[in-house]
C-alpha cells in the first residue's frame, strides 16, 4: 500500500434498477433513493461526509447546468464541499480519491446518473466527436463500434460467433443481478450495423449509482471488509479513429500498469465494454487469464446507464470484495468513441 | 512516500489568449492550445514535462460540443496521459484549478497543466441557458434577470446609494486598459458614460454587465522540486476550497450566501489569515455585474455586513487603493464564462509573482482568486502567496 499517502476503500455501493424508460421520475427522484441507500449502509449522514463529487452530462439531460438541480437530492444544506465532473462517475470517484489523498477529507460520497430515454442516444453521442470535421456527418456510436468490431475480425482476434458468446455470457450472468435491464437468454437479433447485431450492443436505459469512499480506520469502522483501492489511474488517447489501432487499447494498458494490475493475479474483472467487441480489446490490454470472472454482474451489455455504468463497474467489483467473493479485482471505465479514454482501478480485500 | 501533510503547490506558468468577442481565426482546439503553449513558455517547460491535464468550461451547450475534452486531447498534448474534465457552472475555472492543485498536493502527479476556456462565438450562451425544462422554473431573461432582484435586495438592506454600481464598472473598465489580454478596452470611458448607459435589468445598466468573450486561460502547477527549477518566481497555493448550496430554498440568503462565507473561512483557516482586509494585498473577485463587488466584499469578510459599498465608494478597491479589487479589469471587462474563474485565480498568481505588468499592485505578497456560479450557489477560491507556505 506504499503507492499512495493514504489507504482508501470503497465501503458502500448502491445502484438503481436500470430501466428502458423512467418517464415518471426526475433525475433527483432517480438519484435520491440510491443516495439514501448508500448512506444508510454506512450510517453516515450527508452532512458528515467530507467531500461529495458527481458525474453526469448536460447533453443527456438536454439542458445546461443540469447537475445543479440534482445536487438538491444530496440535501446540500448546510453548504458542503462538493465538485462535479462532466464525465462518467468513475472519474468523479477518482477526483474524490485524490481529495482524500490530500488529507482534506476522510470520507467521500460519489454519485452519477444518466437518463438516455428522453432522446436518441445514438444521435446525442455524435455531438462528442470533432465538431468541425466529424460531428457534422452524424456518425453514430453503433457505427463507430462496428468499425472497431470489423477491425478485430479482420485481425483474426475474434469472429461473429465469439462476439455472440460474449453477449450471451453477460446476459446469463445478469440473471443473478436484480438491477440489470436485460438478463437471461436474449436473442442475438438482426444486424444493427454489421458485424454488430442487437445482442452485441448495450441496452439503452436510465439509471443511477452511488459509492462511499473512506480512509484507513474510518473505512474499517464503516465496513466489515473494505474494498481497498490499491491502485487507480486513467489515460486518454487521440480522438481521431484514424490515428488509433482500434484492435488495441494502449491507454487501458498504461493505466493498468500505473494501477498495479500486473503485479499480482486478479480473480474478478468488471469491464465497461458497452459492445461485445470491446471486451475482446480490454481482455487483451489487461492481460486477463482465462479463469478470471469477467463481468459477473452482466456488465454494460446487461445495463448501460450513461455516465453511471463506469462507476457501477467499480461498485460491483467492490461489492464482491465486501461479500467475500473476490480478493483482488480490477474495475474499468471508459469514455469517448471506441474506448478513447479508460480508467482502471485495483480493489483488494484484507485476507483472512 | 510521506504521509505527513500535503505537498506544497506552486504556479510556475500562466498563459492567456487575448480575449475578444469572436476568434474567427482559430478552432476551439486552436484557442486552448494558444493559452497552454503560452503557459508552457512562461514556465520554460515542454509538453513532455506535463504529467496530467485538468480542463474546465461552462455548459457544453455553449459551443454545442458534448464532453469536448475528448476532441481536445490531442491539442492539449494529453495523449497517453490522464485528463479530467471539471464542470461546476460559473465557478468551474476556479474548481478546475483546485482539482489540478489537489493532484500535486496529494503527490499523485508532479506537474499538471490546467486550462479553462469558452468560445462563446461558436454558439449562443443565452440560448444555451434557456432550454425549456418541464416542471422547473426558467432562469428568466439570462443571468442578469436572475441576479438583479438580489442586487436590489442588497441596496435596500444596506442603504447603499444607487451610484455605487457605476463606480465599480468605471474602475474595472479603466483597469482593463492596463491589461493587454482584457476583452474590453474602452479608451473613452467616463463615469458619466457608465451612468448614461441603458438600464437592462433594473438596477443593472448595460455598462455594469460583463461582455461575452472567446478566450482561454492555462496554468502550470508543480511541486517543490518543480518550483526550484522555475525560471521565474512561482506563486504558492496557501489555501483553496469549494462550497456548494442548493439553487433555491426558503432559507437561502441570495445577498450573502452561506456557501461563500464558509468557503472563504476555510481558505483563510488554511492560509492562517485572521484579518483578510489587512493581510491580503489584492483580490481578483468574480464580479459579472458591478454591484457584486460590494456584495462579495462583505461575503468574503473584507467588510462588515452593510459596509461593503463604503469601501468601494471611498476608493479602497481602486488599483491604487489599499485593497485593490480586480486590477486586471475583472469579469466586467472579460468574460469567456468557463475561463473567467481561472482567469481570477491566474491573475491573483500573477500579482504575487510580480508579473502583472501595468496592472501590478506594488509589493503584492498575498492575493485571492474567487469564483462563483449557478444561482450564487457554487463557490471556489484560492489564496496564493509569494512565499512557500510554512517558510
Amino acid at each position: 500500500m506504499a503507492r499512495y499517502a493514504r489507504e482508501v476503500a470503497v465501503v458502500a455501493f448502491a445502484q438503481s434498477d436500470h430501466l428502458r424508460r423512467t418517464d415518471e421520475l426526475s433525475e433527483v427522484e432517480m438519484v435520491m433513493p440510491v443516495l439514501h441507500q448508500v448512506l444508510a449502509a454506512t450510517g453516515l449522514k450527508a452532512g458528515e461526509i467530507g467531500f461529495t463529487c458527481s458525474g453526469s452530462s448536460d447533453y443527456l439531460a438536454g439542458r445546461a447546468f443540469s447537475f445543479t438541480m440534482t445536487l438538491d437530492g444530496v440535501g446540500a444544506w448546510p453548504p458542503i464541499s462538493e465538485s462535479h465532473v462532466e464525465m462518467d462517475g468513475a472519474w468523479a470517484l477518482y477526483e474524490a480519491w485524490v481529495k482524500i489523498q490530500t488529507g482534506e477529507a476522510d470520507t467521500a460520497l460519489v454519485y452519477s446518473y444518466g437518463k438516455s430515454s428522453p432522446g436518441s442516444v445514438r444521435d446525442v453521442l455524435t455531438r462528442q466527436l470533432d465538431p468541425y470535421y466529424v460531428a457534422p456527418l452524424w456518425p453514430d456510436s453503433v457505427a463507430l463500434a462496428a468499425l472497431q468490431a470489423q477491425a478485430l475480425i479482420d485481425a483474426g482476434e475474434t469472429d461473429e460467433a465469439g462476439l455472440a458468446a460474449i453477449g450471451a455470457r453477460s446476459r446469463a450472468s445478469a440473471g443473478a443481478n436484480p438491477h440489470a435491464q436485460l438478463s437471461g437468454a436474449v436473442a442475438q437479433g438482426e444486424y444493427q450495423v454489421a458485424p454488430l447485431r442487437t445482442g452485441d450492443c448495450p441496452p439503452i436505459g436510465d439509471g443511477a449509482a452511488a459509492v462511499i469512499l473512506a480512509a484507513g480506520d474510518v473505512a474499517r469502522r464503516l465496513c466489515e471488509r473494505p474494498a481497498w483501492i490499491t491502485g487507480i489511474d486513467h489515460r486518454i488517447e487521440a480522438h481521431s479513429l484514424g490515428l488509433r489501432d482500434l484492435t488495441d487499447s494502449p491507454s487501458t494498458r498504461i493505466a493498468a500498469e500505473h494501477a498495479g494490475v500486473f503485479e499480482a493475479p486478479v480473480d474478478t474483472a468488471e469491464l465497461h465494454a458497452p459492445f461485445s467487441s470491446q471486451e475482446v480489446v480490454l481482455r487483451k490490454a489487461l492481460g486477463l487469464a482465462g479463469d478470471v470472472a469477467v463481468n459477473p454482474s452482466g456488465g454494460a451489455l446487461a445495463a448501460n446507464p450513461m455516465m453511471a455504468a463506469g462507476l457501477i463497474r467499480i461498485g460491483e467489483a467492490a461489492a464482491r470484495i465486501h461479500r467475500g467473493e473476490s480478493d483482488r479485482a480490477v474495475a474499468h471505465a471508459t469514455s469517448g468513441p471506441c474506448l478513447q479514454q479508460n480508467l482502471v482501478a485495483v480493489l483488494e480485500g484484507d485476507r483472512a | 512516500m510521506s504521509t505527513t501533510g500535503k505537498e506544497p503547490v506552486a504556479i510556475v506558468g500562466i498563459g492567456q489568449t487575448k480575449h475578444v468577442a469572436a476568434r474567427h481565426d482559430v478552432s476551439i482546439a486552436g484557442l486552448v492550445r494558444e493559452a497552454a503553449a503560452r503557459a508552457l513558455a512562461d514556465a520554460e517547460l515542454t509538453w513532455a514535462d506535463i504529467d496530467a491535464v485538468v480542463i474546465g468550461k461552462a455548459p457544453d451547450f455553449f459551443e454545442g460540443v458534448m464532453m469536448p475534452e475528448l476532441y481536445l486531447a490531442d491539442a492539449l498534448g494529453a495523449v497517453g496521459k490522464p485528463m479530467l474534465r471539471v464542470h461546476t457552472a460559473g465557478s468551474v475555472g476556479g474548481s478546475t484549478a483546485l482539482v489540478a492543485s489537489n493532484l500535486v498536493a496529494a503527490r499523485v502527479h508532479r506537474t499538471v497543466l490546467t486550462l479553462a476556456f469558452e468560445k462563446q462565438s461558436e454558439s449562443n450562451a443565452m440560448w444555451g441557458l434557456s432550454l425549456p425544462v418541464p416542471f422547473q422554473q426558467p432562469l428568466l431573461a439570462g443571468a442578469g434577470g436572475f441576479f438583479a432582484p438580489h442586487v436590489r435586495a442588497y441596496m435596500r438592506r444596506t442603504g447603499a446609494p444607487d451610484t455605487v454600481g457605476s463606480l465599480v464598472a468605471y474602475k474595472d473598465r479603466r483597469n482593463a486598459l492596463k491589461n493587454p489580454y482584457a476583452h474590453l478596452h474602452e479608451h473613452d470611458i467616463t463615469l458619466e458614460k457608465v451612468q448614461a448607459s441603458p438600464m437592462l435589468w433594473d438596477p443593472i445598466r448595460y455598462s455594469e454587465t460583463c461582455p461575452s468573450s472567446d478566450g482561454a486561460c492555462a496554468m502550470i502547477l508543480t511541486d517543490r522540486a518543480g518550483a526550484a527549477r522555475s525560471p521565474k518566481p512561482p506563486a504558492w497555493v496557501h489555501g483553496g476550497a469549494m462550497r456548494s448550496e442548493p439553487t433555491l430554498f426558503a432559507g437561502k440568503d441570495f445577498v450573502s450566501p452561506q456557501a461563500g462565507k464558509d468557503c472563504a473561512a476555510d481558505v483563510y483557516r488554511q492560509a492562517g489569515i485572521t484579518d483578510p482586509r489587512r493581510e491580503i494585498d489584492a483580490v481578483e473577485m468574480y464580479v459579472p455585474f458591478s454591484w457584486y463587488e460590494p456584495m462579495w466584499l462583505e461575503n468574503l469578510g473584507f467588510a462588515d455586513e452593510g459596509e461593503g459599498w463604503k469601501l468601494t465608494e471611498a476608493g479602497v478597491t481602486e488599483l491604487d487603493g489599499d485593497l485593490p479589487v480586480n486590477p486586471s479589469g475583472g469579469v466586467l471587462s472579460t468574460n469567456p464564462i468557463g475561463a473567467s474563474g481561472m482567469i481570477r485565480f491566474a491573475e491573483a498568481a500573477l500579482q504575487v509573482r510580480g508579473q502583472a505588468g501595468e496592472h501590478q499592485v506594488p509589493d503584492a505578497r498575498r492575493a485571492m482568486g474567487h469564483a462563483y456560479g449557478g444561482g450564487a450557489q457554487f463557490f471556489a477560491m484560492w489564496l496564493v502567496g509569494a512565499e512557500q507556505p510554512g517558510s
